[in-house]
Parts: C-alpha cells; sequence; structure tokens
C-alpha cells in the first residue's frame, strides 16, 4: 500500500512539472508593458529555485541545531544533505537570475539586495563545507558546522537587512525598487506560479530523501 | 549569586592576564598583525604612487587592509593553547564563559594595537585625511568590536580543525562581511566633511552587530569549546 501512494505521488509530480513547463512557456502570454516580455518567463522558475534555496538552508540549520541538542549523528546527516542540495539549487538561482539581470537590468550581476544576500548565503555555505572537510572526527565535524552554520545565519540577516540601505533594489517588490512594494499577479500567472512553487518544493523533498537515504548507505560503509 | 559572577570576571581577567603575559614573551600574535599592516599600508602607498587616491577607495583599502591583518594575528588565540597542550588544564581551571571572555578581551586588545599602528600609516603613506575625527574613531571603535566577537568564535573553530590558516580567513569573510560594508560606508563618510550625525546609522548597526555577534559566540562557544 505504502508503494502505491509513492507511485500516485511521483506521477502527481510529473504532472504537475509539466503543467508548469507548458504554462510557463506557451500558455502565459509574454508580459505586457515591459522592455523584454519573453524573459520574464524565467520568474517561473528562478523564484521557486530561490525559495527552495531558502528552504533546504533553513533546514540544514535547523537539523544542525537539532544536533546540538540531541547530539545523534542522524540529524548532522540530515544537516549536512540538505546544505548539498540548498548550494545547488542555490547556484542555478543565482544563475537563472544573472541571465535574467543581463538583459532586464543590463550586467550579468548588480550588486542588488536579493543578488547580494543569495551570494552571501553561498560564501558561508562554501565556508562551511571547507570547515567540514577539515576535521576528520565525525561528531566535532557534525558539532563545529552546525555552530558555525548559526553564526553565518546571524549573519546573513544582518546582509538582508542591511544592504537594501546600500543600494537600492532591483528585484519587483523589494525595498527600496522602482516597480513599487506591492506585485500584483493576474489569475492566469498565479495558475502557473502557485503549481511551479508546490512542485519544486516537493521535487525537492524527494530528491532530499533519496540523498538522505544514499547518505545513510554511505556513512555505515 | 555575587560570589559566582565575581569569580566569572575575576578568571575572566585572569584567563586575559595570561595570554597578554605570554604574548609579552613570544610576541607572536602582535607581530604578525604590525608586519602584515605595515607591509600591506606600504604596498598600497607604493602601488598608488603618490596618485591621491578617492576618499571611497581610501575606505575600501583601509578595512581590507584591517580584515586581512587582524586574520594573519587573530586566529592565533587558540591555536596556541591547542599546540601547547594547554586547552585542558584551561578548561579545568576557567569556566567557558570566562575562556570566551577572556580571549574576546584579548583580541579586542590586539585590534586596538593594530589600529594604532595602521591610522597613522594609513596617513601618512596613502594620503588619508579624516575630515570628522569623532565620527571616524567611533565608526573604528565599534566595528573593532563587532571584528572581535564574530572572530573570537571563528577562532575557536579553527583550533579544532586542519589547514588552520586559511580556514580563519575563510570562515571569518562571510560573517564579517556586512560590517565591512557598513564600516566602509561609515569610514568614508567620517573623511568627507560630515556632521556626526551622518554617520548614525552605521554606528548603530554596526553596534547591534558587535553585540548580537558576542552574545552569539558566547552563547555557542560551549559546543565549540567542550568536547
Amino acid at each position: 500500500m505504502k508503494i502505491r501512494t509513492d507511485i500516485i505521488w511521483k506521477i502527481g509530480l510529473l504532472l504537475l512539472l509539466s503543467w508548469v513547463i507548458v504554462g510557463a512557456w506557451v500558455w502565459e502570454p509574454p508580459m505586457g508593458g515591459v522592455s523584454t516580455p519573453e524573459i520574464y518567463r524565467i520568474f517561473y522558475f528562478h523564484v521557486p529555485m530561490a525559495l527552495v534555496t531558502f528552504l533546504a538552508y533553513g533546514l540544514a540549520m535547523i537539523q544542525g541545531i537539532a544536533y546540538l541538542k540531541r547530539r545523534d549523528l542522524e540529524f548532522d546527516l540530515r544537516s549536512s544533505t540538505a546544505a548539498v542540495l540548498g548550494t545547488i539549487f542555490c547556484v542555478l538561482a543565482a544563475v537563472s537570475g544573472s541571465v535574467f539581470a543581463r538583459f532586464a537590468w543590463g550586467s550579468f550581476w548588480n550588486w542588488d539586495p536579493r543578488e547580494t544576500s543569495i551570494l552571501m548565503l553561498l560564501l558561508i555555505y562554501l565556508a562551511y563545507f571547507s570547515l567540514r572537510a577539515a576535521v576528520v572526527d565525525p561528531e566535532r565535524k557534525a558539532r563545529l558546522s552546525a555552530t558555525y552554520s548559526i553564526l553565518g545565519f546571524i549573519a546573513a540577516v544582518f546582509t538582508i537587512f542591511v544592504w537594501p540601505r546600500i543600494t537600492p533594489g532591483l528585484h519587483p517588490g523589494a525595498p527600496g525598487s522602482s516597480g513599487g512594494k506591492v506585485i500584483v499577479m493576474s489569475a492566469r500567472t498565479l495558475m502557473v506560479f502557485v503549481p511551479s512553487l508546490v512542485a519544486f518544493t516537493s521535487l525537492f523533498g524527494w530528491i532530499y530523501s533519496l540523498s538522505l537515504r544514499v547518505n545513510r548507505f554511505v556513512e555505515e560503509d | 549569586m555575587p560570589t559566582a559572577r565575581s569569580g566569572l570576571g575575576s578568571k575572566t581577567a585572569a584567563v586575559l592576564a595570561k595570554d597578554i603575559r605570554s604574548e609579552l614573551r613570544t610576541r607572536y600574535a602582535i607581530t604578525a598583525i604590525v608586519m602584515f599592516a605595515v607591509v600591506s599600508a606600504v604596498a598600497v602607498g607604493f602601488a598608488s604612487g603618490g596618485i591621491s587616491l578617492d576618499k571611497q577607495i581610501q575606505a575600501i583599502l583601509f578595512w581590507l587592509v584591517l580584515f586581512f591583518a587582524s586574520v594573519a594575528g587573530l586566529g592565533q588565540s587558540f591555536i596556541k593553547e591547542e599546540e601547547n597542550g594547554t586547552v585542558n588544564a584551561l578548561r579545568i581551571y576557567a569556566p567557558s564563559g570566562s575562556v570566551f571572555g577572556g580571549k574576546y578581551l584579548f583580541n579586542l586588545l590586539l585590534l586596538f594595537a593594530l589600529e594604532i599602528i595602521i591610522v597613522p600609516l594609513f596617513i601618512g603613506l596613502v594620503g588619508l585625511q579624516i575630515e570628522n575625527f569623532w565620527l571616524f574613531l567611533a565608526v573604528l571603535v565599534s566595528g573593532t568590536l563587532g571584528l572581535a566577537g564574530s572572530t573570537t568564535l571563528v577562532a575557536a573553530i579553527i583550533a579544532k580543525a586542519s589547514m588552520k590558516g586559511v580556514l580563519f580567513a575563510v570562515l571569518s569573510f562571510p560573517l564579517v562581511l556586512p560590517l565591512l560594508v557598513i564600516a566602509i560606508k561609515g569610514t568614508e563618510k567620517a573623511l568627507y566633511e560630515n556632521a556626526f550625525v551622518a554617520g548614525w546609522m552605521e554606528i548603530r548597526v554596526l553596534v547591534s552587530y558587535a553585540v548580537v555577534m558576542t552574545v552569539a559566540g558566547f552563547l555557542l562557544f560551549d559546543f565549540v569549546w567542550n568536547d
């Protein structure tokens, strides 16, 4: 019975992702009122990837805190697995955003507040992986990296709040952006955007549970 | 309990005094920091070759040199204990709060010593012209508090890892990044003719960064210190 529900769930995800691809590239009309209407389609993939980045990094930190409390290496395994996936999605979100930025704002990197905070997250987690690589003892590795990720989270929060005062935002809805603070999406846009958020989040959940199983085997050897 | 608190305070002072004494014997950290600062300030002066640099660039160079000079020395505070095998003695003698406090104060003193040297060097060799001295000082002091606060815990972390030297720079840079950006902005304002109020936002952010990072370091230190 368990396998049945599993298959249904996966088929559902397949249909949902197919709908997002068709909806984003074909069904949804180009955005009106902007100079480059076609490139805005990247929004249906870029925003969910950024969302998954934050979810994965948040999960990595929460599991890290759980490790510090319970001292069970299982939590560390979950934490590092989530951090790896978060980094993959972080790179994808940064690259897709950067391609968009080149055509919408004129340059690949503009030091916009959100670009800066995602770069900051990337730097923190690259440092986190180099710390993990430099410690051999698994208990110590788990302890040190969980501690570092909490400290990194605090620094990232500072960047997110402080940076809009340094450079104005370019992202729609960002503080200081010319686009205004509220984005109004049409019902048609929402019909693609909301499924896209759901699909990417469940895709992340699937990859996460698969890589957890793989990593458990690797740890046992 | 007043007795416990005074014990914590006096042990913090004892850890600090021990560090100062052993530093005065070897002069390892202070030499590394000062030499790094002198070399890089001279390098900046040479490279600019008498051209007066833009005030914005001066502020950026000043904080970058300060950051990398502190990376050269601040990491030593815990590595020293691991290498000399004095970790366990220290762990038995003082509660972890006192160890963190003592090391934090020691790093703070090192940074102030570094700044006493680096500011005149920048004025002399790079042509740093400070228009609002009090704003400059306030940004420098509040930035230093934050720098010491976030790097003390990182120093404790890397002492337990291999590749210590490189790792210290790699781990501290993302943490210190928001501090550097704000401190550069504040210093830039002090280099132009600005009222003290102009840099009020920067000082507030720097002080809150220092408080949050130091308290976080103090609370998280237990997890790093006790194996």
